[in-house]
This record gives structure tokens, sequence and C-alpha cells, in this order.
């Protein structure tokens, strides 16, 4: 039997459902081919979705355990780890129920198969019963995203050694856990761990955790994660894994640290590949550079004029928000709208407690460039709301061009500092001044109103933060 | 110590060059002034040549990427034998490409804004300029009025571009009250889709081809162009070059008519200095050049290119065969260097080999005008009180009509006609 779509999706992530729903919503015959049995992708399987439901766990223990501090103390926590996994696969299930409804609102036809490209207007699809199909098209959205990469060294065998899906699945609280790789995924999957109950160890082979993010912005965090986590080892290198019967033999390399350790379990967190492979695109013309990610222009348009792909197939950032952005100029694209990825800030959140988050221009880059630029930081400790919750450690970061007075990057560090920076977002990407910002009414008391304080800052003074003039 | 050896400026206003091909390999000794890649410019490619000796102890590029002046290429251990500790250059010259570059660049326009481009997922050249303040609303209106940002001045806080400033900009330029943006206009607004009617392939454009495409376009809008056609018995000339051809053998220079044109044009711009001159429109001044370098468009795979002829003046026809023969071979393998495709006063563009009775050819900027020859063709002319049959080639001179008025075009294509016509009057001008 062969079929044809008028546009065809590959792969229902955050990149690829929303194209297929975005063509749909133009009236457009569209296919939905997933691999997997439910849509929702990487993201919404076995990334961002089930690792938040997690760390809210994990926050809901230590605001238990902080809150002795404030006169109210709570038995030590029981953690039914059943009931945990449960929460989590339910929050899944919504979800991708709800993925399944709109599909069916919309009139996407969701197909269970493996795609490949035959020719750049066919692909085959392989059925998970076995059987093969052949479908027809007229365009093509690549979206088939990207996987844990597990160097070829750390991949023993045993399932003790995870990568962040593994840890996600939750089969035990392990007593001692390391974590081979210090950037976002190991730190959040730490966090979740370390509440648990597991004793993390870290390591880092650069000589700093979080490398993109500006130092000032980390340092509450890993000072916060210090107290969590049994170490962090910055400059370490993972020499070896060995399976024992009494857990994974670990030989590192680095200083003040025992060279070899004995952990019940090991998540390799050292970075995404694409999912470029194995997609017959030898087949098409579509072109892979050397990191394996699939070319294409501002138009998410490849070499190959029918085929078009977003999301982490497509290139850094390998962030769920930016393919689904890049849904909707693929589309837009291809219905002759004027749409372009020309997107200036791109936020990037760590959600771990307390959370960081920027966008636009870091200060690093700013140096970088020898942009004429003013760094404002407004401490926390300063906003009512911040010491009402017990937390001011966090820090409001604005970058700001000194000629034009334009906000070219926001760093938070803080509680909530995943939902404070869409307003940075905003900011940058609509070019705001400082005194848009300083001059818009934040609600009190929030810890929004660190954002506000911060552009008062730049052009005078912020109530709440007197610095004598020099 | 390892020394890096950095890409040099290998041509003025060249800030970034594609690396063609490495010559060396991690572990190869060179010596200083060694060629170590060949570089392709926006003009051809260059040999790259180094100025270090020692050993290569590593390769920073790779053959078919993009670099910056400055950029790192090479890390070179200096030789065992050494013995200066800091590996000082052997000589005092500075690195540099194997060219110099003279000051003129006539095939470099000024700075044009790049109509927004076709997207291409090969080269095409990433914007680097820092983005416009404008927020998405307004950029996508500026996408879809094919508006550069960079043009429009913002009235908002800190310049931010308004969607007003984008209308009014627009309006501005519709009026004629606002002038287009330096040497371009309006940016070509997006294309369709093509694909809607049928099946399209994209190629990404070489950089020849790009650079052609400015400078012609930039050439074509700030140049009145008026074309003064003629058709010149060179029956008599056709035949003389026939003989001498004949007596020079097989293995001689081939002498061709765009060599015996470059000669003859110059007593005519000898006596029409105006024609061999640049037009410095800002100071009000015409660049009267005192020296006779001609380019001669060559049509290579890669794309039109204009090597110079030097000097014409100070050499015979056969010696300008030759130059001409040997230039326009070295253009179709990529092999001309940059100051021989530069300092050209006026140029020559010869489609008789191909066909067609007459052409406007598009000025050479920042020359002033360009002579086209057509097919030669046999016509029956009365001659000597009989019906005979006559060789006639026609000539196309475009030129600048600020620079040269319609009477002077018209002269200078009749003195050069009677030159090819008459060659004593040839003989007797030279």
């Amino acid at each position: 039997m062969s079929q044809h779509a008028e546009i065809v999706v590959i792969g229902a992530g955050p990149g690829g459902y929303p194209a297929a729903f975005a063509a749909a919503d133009h009236g457009k015959k569209v296919v939905l081919v997933n691999e997997e049995k439910e849509p929702g992708g990487v993201c919404l399987q076995r990334g961002c979705i089930p690792s938040k439901a997690l760390l809210h766990v994990a926050k809901l223990i230590h605001e238990a355990a902080d809150a002795a501090e404030h006169g109210l103390t709570f038995g030590k926590p029981k953690i039914d780890l059943d009931k945990l996994r449960a929460f989590k696969n339910g929050v899944i299930g919504q979800l991708t129920g709800g993925i399944n409804g709109l599909c069916k609102a919309r009139g996407v036809t969701l197909v269970n198969a493996r795609a490949t490209f035959a020719s750049s207007n066919t692909l085959n699809l392989a059925k998970a019963d076995g059987t093969t199909e052949q479908m027809t098209f007229d365009k093509a959205i690549l979206a088939s995203g990207s996987s844990p990469a597990m160097p070829p060294m750390f991949a023993i065998g045993d399932p003790r050694v995870m990568d962040s899906t593994g840890a996600l699945a939750l089969e035990d609280i392990p007593k001692k856990l390391l974590v081979i790789g210090g950037g976002y995924i190991g730190l959040e999957m730490g966090c979740v761990y370390a509440a648990l109950g597991s004793e993390v160890t870290v390591v880092e082979a650069l000589p700093v955790i979080l490398a993109a993010a500006d130092r000032d912005l980390v340092r509450p965090l890993q000072k916060r994660l210090e107290t969590q986590f049994k170490a962090i080892h910055v400059n370490t290198k993972v020499l070896s894994l060995t399976a024992t019967k009494a857990g994974i033999v670990v030989e590192m390399q680095g200083e003040g640290l025992e060279p070899k350790q004995t952990f019940d379990r090991v998540l390799v967190s050292v970075g995404r590949k694409p999912n470029s492979r194995n997609l017959g695109l030898e087949n098409t013309k579509v072109q892979v550079d050397e990191k394996g990610f699939v070319k294409i222009d501002r138009c998410c348009r490849t070499a190959d004029p029918n085929i078009l792909a977003i999301g982490d197939v497509a290139g850094e950032p390998m962030l769920a928000h930016k393919a689904t952005r890049e849904a909707k100029v693929a589309i837009e694209a291809l219905v002759g709208e004027p749409a372009e990825f020309d997107n200036i800030a791109i936020p990037a959140v760590v959600f771990t407690d307390p959370e960081l988050a920027w966008c636009g221009l870091t200060e690093t880059e700013a140096k970088a460039q020898e942009r004429d630029v003013k760094v404002i930081r407004f401490a926390w400790a300063a906003s009512g709301r911040a010491q009402s919750l017990g937390r001011t450690e966090g820090l409001t970061k604005l970058i700001v061009e000194n000629k034009t007075e334009r906000i070219l990057g926001v760093g938070i560090v803080g509680v909530g500092a995943g939902e404070l920076i869409s307003e940075g977002v905003l900011a940058v990407e609509t070019a705001a001044v400082a005194r848009d910002l300083a001059d818009s009414i934040h609600p009190h008391p929030t810890l929004s109103e660190t954002l506000m304080e911060a552009a008062e800052a730049f052009i005078g003074q912020a109530t709440h933060m007197y610095r004598p003039a020099r | 110590m390892a020394i890096e050896f950095k890409l040099p400026e290998v041509s003025d206003g060249v800030k970034t060059v594609d690396i063609a091909e490495i010559k060396v390999k991690p572990g190869d000794v060179i010596t200083a002034g060694q060629a170590v890649m060949d570089l392709e410019t926006e003009k051809a490619v260059v040999e790259l040549e180094c100025p270090h000796a020692g050993t290569v102890a590593k390769v920073h590029v790779t053959a078919g990427q993009t670099v910056a002046i400055g950029a790192p290429l090479l890390s070179i251990e200096a030789g065992a034998t050494s013995a200066a500790p800091t590996a000082a250059p052997p000589s005092t010259a500075p690195a540099k490409a194997a060219v110099a570059i003279p000051v003129a660049q006539p095939v470099v326009a000024p700075k044009v804004a790049a109509p927004t481009a076709a997207p291409s997922t090969q080269s095409a050249a990433p914007d680097t300029r820092p983005p416009a303040p404008a927020g998405p609303a307004t950029r996508r209106l500026a996408r879809d009025l094919g508006v550069d940002l960079h043009q429009v001045t913002g009235t908002g806080p800190g310049g931010r571009i308004t969607q007003e400033d984008v209308q009014s900009y627009v309006k501005n330029i519709l009026e004629g009250r606002a002038s287009a943006p330096t040497g371009g206009a309006i940016a070509t607004p997006p294309l369709p889709d093509f694909s809607q009617f049928g099946p399209v392939e994209r190629q990404a454009q070489g950089k020849i081809a790009k650079v052609s495409a400015t400078n012609l376009s930039m050439a074509w809008q700030t140049i009145p162009h008026v074309t003064q056609h003629d058709l010149i018995d060179i029956t008599d000339l056709e035949e003389a070059r026939k003989r001498f051809g004949e007596s020079l053998g097989k293995n001689g220079p081939k002498v061709t008519m765009t060599a015996i044109v470059m000669k003859a044009l110059v007593p005519v711009l000898k006596a029409f200095p105006h024609v061999n001159a640049s037009l410095d429109a800002a100071k009000g001044e015409l660049v009267l050049k005192r020296y006779y370098h001609f380019g001669c468009a060559v049509d290579t795979p890669n794309g039109l290119l204009v090597p110079v002829v030097k000097n014409v003046d100070q050499k015979s026809i056969v010696q300008i065969a030759t130059d001409l023969a040997d230039l326009a071979a070295r253009a179709r393998e990529k092999k001309l260097k940059p100051d021989e495709m530069s300092g050209a006063t006026f140029t020559v563009t010869n489609l008789g080999g191909i066909g067609g009775t007459g052409f406007t050819p598009i000025v050479n900027w920042p020359e002033v005008a360009i002579l086209g020859l057509s097919r030669g063709r046999t016509e029956l002319k009365l001659h000597g009180g009989a019906v005979t049959e006559r060789l006639m080639l026609p000539l196309s001179l475009s030129y600048d009509h600020r620079v040269i008025n319609g009477a002077d075009g018209a002269r200078f294509v009749v003195k050069l006609g009677q030159l090819l016509s008459d060659f004593f009057t040839l003989l007797a001008e030279v």
C-alpha cells in the first residue's frame, strides 16, 4: 500500500508535533511519523518533562528540610519510589494524551513507524509489526532529535551505567552515584538523586561546571550544590569503568580525589548527538556537517528542496524551545510567509535549585566581542520577596549597551529563574532599553522586581540598592 | 617554540578568503617563502607563502573553510638547527601573500547593500553584523517588504526601529526622498516558492559570481550608460593578420584581433584622455591616467574574470598577444594573482568567437568605458567602384555619459575604426 502526504513530519518531539500542527493549521494534509508508540519525543518521554516532575519532588524535600529554620519541622521524608515513578509517568501520560488529542482535532495522521528516506520524495516506513510501507510526500520536515552521547569507553554493557534515559527511569535509589559531566543534565539529575538520598559525586573534565554560563551566576548554585553533593570534581577525567559485583569501579584522574572509587550507579551525561544517521539521508540532497547536524538555512531549508529540518538534528543549541520556534519558521516559510529564524535571545535554563537562566549576550561573550557594555548585578538580598522565601543567594544581572542603553543580555540565578528569564527574553528580543524595564510597574512583592531594579541601577540608583557615586 | 602563522592581508579590502588547497601537512619541513596553501579570494586563487621555516606542527584550517584575516593557519616548530630562540622570521619581509596589491582595486565595489540573498545552505556569507534593534514583528515586516533593517534609522529609544520607521523608510524611497542604500537599490524582495510551479534545484553561487554580480549591479545602477555602435571594414587588416600568423608558424603566438585592437586603442585614448580615466564624483574631479593597462574579459568555468595587460603602450602587438594568451589560460586555471586583475584603465571584451551582431557591455567601474567586439561578418560593399565582399567588425563602445559626451563617444569609435580599416594610420600613430 502506498500513500501520499502533502507534508510529512518525521519525529513527534517538541519540534515535530508543533510543525505538524502548524502545517495542519495552514490547511495542509499532514502525516506525523514517530518511531516510538507515543508522541512527545525525548522532551516529553525522557527529558524536560519527567526530569521536572522529579525535580519538583526534590525541591519539596529540600524546602521541607529548610523549613526547620523557620520554625516548621517535618519528619524525615518517606520515599515511595513506585508512587514517585507513577507520578512522573502520570505526567507523561497526561501530556502524551494531550498531543494525541490535538492530532485528532487537527486531522493530523499519526503513524507509528521508523521513517527512512528512499529518495527526495519517498519515505520507507518500517512499522512495529515488521511490515514496511512506502509514502511519497511533497515536503518533509525532519525533526528526528538527538540522543545521549555514550562514549565507547563508558559503554561497558552494564545497566548500572546509565544515560539520562536510564536515570529518569528511576530503577532504584543508589547509595553512591557518580555523575560524569557537569552540564545541565548531570546537575539536574544529580539534584534529584541527592534529594532522594543518594550520595552524589560529579566529575567534570573542564575546569568549571556549566561552562557556557557566566561564573558569577554559577557561583551561588555551585555553593548550594556542594552542600547537597558529596563532591564536585572539576579538571577530572574518568579513565575507566569496570563492572564488579560490589558496584562500578571507576578510575579517575584529577586533583584531590581518591583515584579509584566504587559507585552503585554511574550516570554518563557528557552531551547529546544529533540523530542524523540511518535515516537514508544519503538518498537525498540533504547535507550533514562534521558534527552530524543537518545543514539548514534561516528558513530551516536543507540543501534538498523538498526537505526541511528543525530541532536538535538541525544544530545547536539542542533545546526544545528552539525546536518549537523552528517548527513555526519552517512551516510559515513553506507556505510563503516572511518567517525566518532570526531570534536574538534563545533562553537557557538549568532547573537545579536554585535555577540558573540566561538569554542574549553573556558577560563573557560581551567581553570577547569587546562590546561597550555596563554589567549591572542586583543581589537578591535586597529583594523583599527573596527574603520572605528565605532564599537570598540569587542574583539578577543585566548586560546593557552603554551607547544605546539597550538590554543585550540577562542572567538570573535564584529560585524561579527559569520563569523570570522570559521577561529578559522579551526585553532582548524586542531591543528594549533599560528605561523600558525600569519604568514598567512590576508587581510587589515579587522576584521580577529584581529586573526592574537592576535596570534602575543602570540609569541611576535602584530603590533598594545604593551605590555611592565614584 | 611554535610560531603561529596567521592569514596575512592578501588584498586590499579582502576580509575573508576560502582555503582552496592545503599543500602541507603536520610533520612537513618547510622553508621560508614556501607556498603552503592556495587561497580563493573574491577574484582568484592565490598562492600563500609562509615566511617561516620549520616543521609544520599543526594545520588549523581545512580545505573549503572560509577564514578571516588574522586567523591562525599553521603552527610551525622552528627547525632544530635554528639558533634563534625566538624563531625570528628569516627575512625582514613581513608575512605576505605571494603578491602585492596596488592601491587601486578596480573590481572591488564599494559597500553595496547586499540584497537579502536567497537562502543557501552552502557558503552563504554569514551576516556578522549585530542584529538591528527591532522587535520580531518589525523584523518580519521588514523581511516582507525586502527592507534591510540596517539601512533604517530607528526613532525609538536607543535607536530602536519601529514598524512605523520601516513603513516610512519604504515610503520615502518610493517617493524618491531618501536615496537607496549606497550603490544599491531597495533590496530584492523575497522570491516566490518556485517549487510550486515545478521542480527546482538550488545551487550556491561561487565567490567570483557573487562578486561579479555585486560589481555589475553597482556599475549598472551608478553609471549612466550609453553604447555607441559601428561597423569597421577590417578586410585588409584581417588578411594581413592571417599572413603574419602564417609567417610565425604553428608554434608562434596567435596574434588575435583583441591584441591588435588593444594596440590601436592606445593612440585613440591618447587623443581622448578622458576615456582613459576615472570619475571622482565626490570631489568633482576626473582622474586622468598616464598609463595604459587594459582589462580583457575572460569567460572561465568559474565565472567572468578580467585579467589586465599592463603597459600596452610599451608593448608590440605580438607581446600583447602573448600576454593575453598567458593571462587567459591562467584565468581558466584559477591561477591569476590579484595584481594581474587590477589596475585596468580600459576594458575590451570580445564575443566574436561566439557570435552576435552587437551588444551593450557594462562599464567596468571605476573605468569609464569598455569596448565590445562582436563577430566579424562579410558584407557587400562598393569598393573602388565595384561591389566587393568586405569583412566588417562590429564595435560597441559603452561609456559613462557623465564623463564622455555623445559626440566624443562617436569620435572615439570613428577614430578607432580608421586605425583598424586603414592600418597604415595605425603604423603612423603608434
